[in-house]
């Protein structure tokens, strides 16, 4: 793999661009190998990558039905925040958002990790409460975050409306190393560090059946043959529930729609992250200088990667009184993607009660800003068997009624 | 946009008039469930790829409960039915069958 450099790009001007070498290779499925990934998505990207990376594990091949981050990866509203109130949760957004810091340089791939802040409005005086506890929370947790007043909400974001007759702003929750980043480029950057690493990304390889002998996985039936494998982990978000019954297990999730809207570009007018969970809308600012915003989920259960209409109404109509500017713009696109609820909000990362099998999933509305958190942990709980940072997200939390209830502190209330 | 009626009332109506409730048929537990039992009560869902059959509220409406069978992919609407009731009728089954002739069945033992 050629490293990519400022020198790279000189170079390659002056010869017409014809030296650029595919960023991965295009791989065909080998009989066997040591760990498979169903879904080459950010989360099993990163899996593979930290495996590899952490613990030398490179015998390894990702498959993806579809094309690599065409999921939930290349859906989302690419926010990044670790300002949880639960511990278990607060460690591994936080262990995620660390390493988005030094992500560009670590796999030599601009994934455009933007830390420009991100705050979450108090419009109720229970969310005031509830945000002064987050804070207090963070600190404990090595969290970085601030409760900040109105004022300085005016300040950080100059097109808001905080005196607004219905959703005043009264404050919010601000965390200045949040941000963006570029979610293809996460998902592509990862692919290209697994493939230098020997690594397979076989995509249009959908799994049809995993084989199991005694309670122990084998491998995986796909529509390019039978693969076996040591060690299985499924990463499908929205399609875990379909995976988990070929598997012959049940999961505690539903699938639901989730979708979000980005306008015609304008000039620069907010540079942070803001997030209004009371009146279910979220929005930023992209590079090329849309809006892009998203909402709540969808009521009851789908996999149509569409949603209704009738929620892009309201997470617009939510928008307009906090940022009056938002009426007079065009949206340009709307899209949906199919997120995996858990009973109590938070993730998954388990073994499974097929031996060998693990599953990485339940992130629901908030996956992106997880992904090298969760594939940094998922790699160790598939490598050694249990991690510190999966402690907390194992399937047994359920029976033994241990829940990580984040609902009231995640994105968007749900 | 979901468009559906509801048994209770008879009122069709798209599906802001309505409020989504989660899978149905249900088998509850209680005190003296082994702990299998009860997750799984609470918890553990269907959430098929395909036909589903759901709770809504008339919520702007008559304000009951009714059961639905909707395909989750195509979001087609085979029937509601009423609430009142732990099996699923069977004009609503012959609907589906009909319409999705490799349907494998509802498994209601959970």
């Amino acid at each position: 793999m050629k490293k990519y450099s400022a020198f790279a790009v000189a170079r390659e001007a002056i010869r017409h661009h014809t030296g650029w070498q595919r960023a991965w290779r295009d791989a065909q499925p080998k009989k066997r190998y040591d760990v498979i990934i169903i879904g080459a998505g950010g989360h099993g990207l990163a899996t593979a990558y930290y495996l590899g990376k952490n613990f030398g594990i490179t015998n390894v091949a990702i498959l993806e039905k579809g094309w690599l981050g065409g999921g939930n990866t290349g859906r989302n509203t690419t926010i990044i925040r670790s300002n949880y109130l639960q511990d278990p949760s607060a460690a591994i957004y936080e262990k995620a958002r660390s390493l988005y810091e030094t992500m560009s340089q670590d796999l030599n791939y601009n994934v455009m990790f933007s830390p420009r802040g991100v705050i979450m409005l108090a419009q109720t005086h229970h969310e005031v409460r509830g945000y002064q506890r987050t804070a207090h929370a963070n600190a404990l947790q090595g969290v970085q975050t601030e409760f900040i007043g109105p004022d300085k909400v005016k300040q950080l974001v100059p097109i808001i409306n905080v005196d607004g007759p219905r959703y005043p702003v009264l404050g919010g929750l601000w965390q200045q190393r949040g941000g963006t980043a570029r979610h293809d480029a996460v998902a592509w950057g990862y692919a290209r560090a697994c493939s230098d690493m020997g690594m397979d990304v076989i995509q249009k390889c959908e799994v049809t059946g995993i084989r199991q002998e005694n309670g122990k996985v084998t491998g995986v039936s796909t529509n390019r043959g039978d693969i076996d494998c040591d060690k299985l982990g499924m990463v499908v978000a929205g399609h875990s529930g379909h995976l988990a019954d070929m598997a012959g297990f049940r999961l505690p999730i539903e699938s639901v729609a989730l979708q979000a809207l980005v306008s015609e570009p304008i000039k620069p007018c907010m540079d942070v992250v803001v997030m209004a969970n009371t009146v279910h809308g979220y929005m930023s600012q992209s590079d090329k200088g849309e809006m892009v915003i998203g909402g709540g989920t969808d009521g009851y259960n789908n996999y149509t990667q569409r949603g209704a209409f009738h929620h892009i109404e309201e997470t617009v109509r939510a928008l307009v009184e906090t940022f009056p500017m938002v009426s007079r713009l065009k949206m340009l696109r709307q899209w949906g993607g199919i997120v995996d609820v858990t009973g109590d909000r938070s993730p998954i990362l388990s073994k499974t009660p097929v031996d060998g099998a693990f599953v990485n999933c339940g992130w629901g509305t908030g996956g992106f800003k997880a992904i090298p958190g969760s594939g940094w942990a998922m790699a160790e709980l598939m490598a050694k068997g249990r991690s510190p940072l999966t402690d907390g997200f194992g399937l047994n939390r359920f029976q033994e009624g241990r829940f990580i209830d984040e609902s009231v502190a995640a994105g968007v209330a749900h | 946009m979901l468009i559906l009626t509801c048994p209770n009332c008879g009122v069709t109506a798209e599906e802001t008039e309505f409020h989504a409730g989660g899978e149905a048929h249900l088998k509850r537990f209680g005190p003296g469930a082994s702990d299998a039992d009860f997750e799984s009560y609470l918890f553990m869902r269907e959430n098929p790829k395909g036909v589903h059959f759901e709770r809504w509220r008339h919520v702007y409406g008559c304000g009951k409960w009714f059961h639905a069978a909707r395909d989750t992919v195509t979001l087609e609407v085979f029937g509601t039915y009423s609430a009142q009731t732990s099996t699923i009728p069977q004009d609503i089954i012959d609907n589906v069958r009909d319409r999705r002739p490799d349907w494998q069945g509802q498994d209601n033992s959970q």
